[in-house]
């Protein structure tokens, strides 16, 4: 189970960045991207995902569906 | 003229270094510059430059283009997007919008990192010398990104010292944060506070990211107000300016900004800046899609001078966007993008710009002596007959303090407010250019008339036979009779030239109407 960023709602704003407590997210061509073999989507550290919640943009951090 | 302080004497506290808990009670009382509702000496504004404030605050401020509206016209400031980050939702801001075209606070095109921050700020103070701030104003919250922004003072404490660093906040994290602000000397610092109540906060901010968690409603708001009280209280206890910006939201806070202005007057902020709110709806932004409007121009005018009792008020702010560069209404970001400073050779001349801007100092001061020997000429001339009558005045201005600009060239009119005794400024009404190369533009005209619709007069230097017609149909008097005179002696002289008319019965003094406030903060080449 992770999350992912859609590129063409992230604004590139940052905030997620230091949120996330198993150090997923970085930074690519000033958008961020979440590594899906390092998100929990804090499962164990918090009840709700931190990207998620301080994220400005609804929508933007959405489940990853894998096929 | 020195004014007495009118506000909690910042000195007393940081001396005591008391939290003020229950400062919101303590009484509003104004001191020398009590001019509720207008009446007595209204000394309270920044406008004037020294004779308005406590020596040891001017001394803080008088080179700070945002914070007196007389040296906004001498020096300027730099803005750097270091920290895009944010930690609040306000129901004005959208963050998705960025366009080059738009022009508003909290918006920027290109972020920076500390590293390029501090070469543009270098690059920007070894080409325009008078560059005497730095602000971390957004877009995003200054302290929700705290590694980036006070990385970004840490390198520029060392390597431009003489540079005075600011930062603006939402204040959610500000308690927090005060040991690093008086770490780095940051002795300005702009708390964005738009309620004391959080019913009304929560009309505002839709929520919070706090404790790890997203907190919405009443809660949310609660929280908020709770944090900017105390760390405006911290830092004043510390000794660290505070200005205050609030955003006028009509039917919203706007019965409510007096209980704002006496909350963070009490608590001792220097300044306050009530802004009116931008929200046209292709911004975005919640209040945008809602139909929710910004402000008319009397509408503004009236809560200000509601509060003019309180805090010392704020009337020349133009909303600068968040990575503006240069004096206060112009923006030259576009000659300092990555890629050109990336190429600039960078050498930082400590003595060219202090010699520059003891040049600026000196023309400064002349400028102010003149105006003070002008203006003891012209006081008393019409006293005699003041029987309270006010009325707005716009003014055609390329600098100088005088009326020595083209109706047609204007951009931007000051408008101040005349009386027997006083020409005080109270505020810009921005406007699209009338003149364009040379003729006049009929589209533009109503617009024009329309920004300074409530005043009685407009000084200029000269003016074109079309436009002074349309001005007179409209009830404006054109006036170019003070050309090249200072503002405030030109306003007294032509509201006792109007007096006597109405006196002889030449003019009929009638009422005048509202005026609109262009949306979008000020462009140089709007």
């Amino acid at each position: 189970m992770s999350l992912k960023i859609v590129a063409n709602q992230c604004t590139g704003c940052s905030a997620c960045e230091p949120e996330c407590p198993n150090d997923a997210i970085s930074e690519v061509k000033n958008l961020f991207v979440i590594d899906p073999d390092l998100c929990t989507e804090c499962e164990g550290h918090f009840d709700t995902p931190q990207c998620v919640a301080v994220c400005p943009i609804d929508e933007c951090i959405v489940p990853l569906v894998t096929a | 003229m020195q004014s007495t302080a009118s506000y909690i004497n910042i000195a007393d506290l940081k001396a005591s270094g008391k939290a003020l808990a229950d400062a919101h009670d303590l009484p509003a009382t104004g001191g020398g510059c009590g001019t509720h509702g207008g009446e007595g000496k209204a000394s309270c504004g920044s406008s004037g430059g020294p004779d308005d404030m406590p020596q040891e605050i001017w001394d803080k401020v008088k080179n700070h283009p945002c914070y007196s509206e007389e040296a906004h016209h001498h020096y300027a400031r730099m803005h750097v997007a270091v920290a895009p980050a944010c930690n609040i939702q306000c129901n004005y801001c959208n963050r998705k919008y960025d366009c080059s075209n738009e022009s508003r606070p909290g918006v920027v095109s290109q972020k920076l990192t500390p590293e390029q921050a501090v070469k543009k700020v270098l690059a920007v103070a070894s080409e325009i010398p008078q560059m005497t701030v730095l602000g971390i104003a957004g877009p995003g919250d200054s302290l929700a990104s705290p590694k980036k922004t006070f990385e970004t003072f840490r390198m520029l404490q060392e390597q431009a010292p003489d540079i005075k660093l600011c930062l603006s906040t939402n204040g959610l994290a500000l308690p927090d944060m005060v040991d690093e602000i008086c770490k780095y000397n940051i002795d300005h610092v702009t708390i964005t506070i738009n309620m004391v109540d959080p019913e009304i906060g929560a009309k505002i901010y839709p929520w919070i990211f706090w404790d790890h968690k997203r907190v919405t409603g009443v809660e949310a708001a609660r929280i908020l107000h709770e944090r900017q009280m105390l760390g405006l209280e911290m830092l004043t206890a510390r000794g660290v300016l505070t200005k205050i910006n609030s955003v006028l939201i009509p039917g919203v806070n706007d019965e409510h900004m007096i209980e704002v202005n006496k909350a963070v007057k009490a608590r001792g902020a220097f300044l306050h800046n009530i802004m009116p709110l931008i929200s046209e709806p292709e911004h975005g932004t919640y209040f945008g899609l809602n139909g929710q409007r910004g402000p008319t121009a009397q509408e503004l005018k009236a809560v200000q001078d509601a509060c003019m009792g309180g805090a010392n008020l704020m009337r020349h702010c133009r909303q600068c966007r968040a990575d503006a560069v240069g004096l206060l209404g112009e923006d030259r970001s576009s000659e300092f993008t990555l890629d050109k400073i990336e190429e600039m050779e960078v050498v930082y001349d400590f003595d060219r710009r202090r010699s520059y801007q003891d040049k600026v100092e000196t023309e400064r001061q002349a400028q102010h002596a003149a105006k003070l020997e002008a203006l003891a000429a012209t006081t008393g001339s019409s006293a005699d007959i003041d029987d309270g009558m006010k009325v707005l005045v716009a003014v055609a201005t390329k600098g100088g303090g005088r009326v020595n600009e083209h109706f047609g060239h204007v951009t931007e009119f000051q408008v101040f407010e005349v009386s027997a005794k006083e020409a005080l400024f109270v505020g810009h009404r921005r406007v699209d250019q009338y003149c364009q190369g040379g003729f006049g533009d009929d589209e533009q005209l109503p617009s024009v008339v329309r920004a300074i619709n409530d005043c009685h007069a407009v000084l200029v230097a000269k003016i074109g036979a079309c436009p002074r017609d349309e001005l007179k149909g409209a009830g404006i008097e054109p006036v170019d009779g003070y050309v090249d005179e200072f503002i405030e002696k030109a306003a007294l002289s032509w509201f006792a030239d109007y007096r006597a008319r109405i006196a002889a019965g030449e003019t009929v003094h009638i009422e005048r109407g509202d005026a609109s406030i262009r949306q979008g903060a000020y462009t140089a080449a709007a």
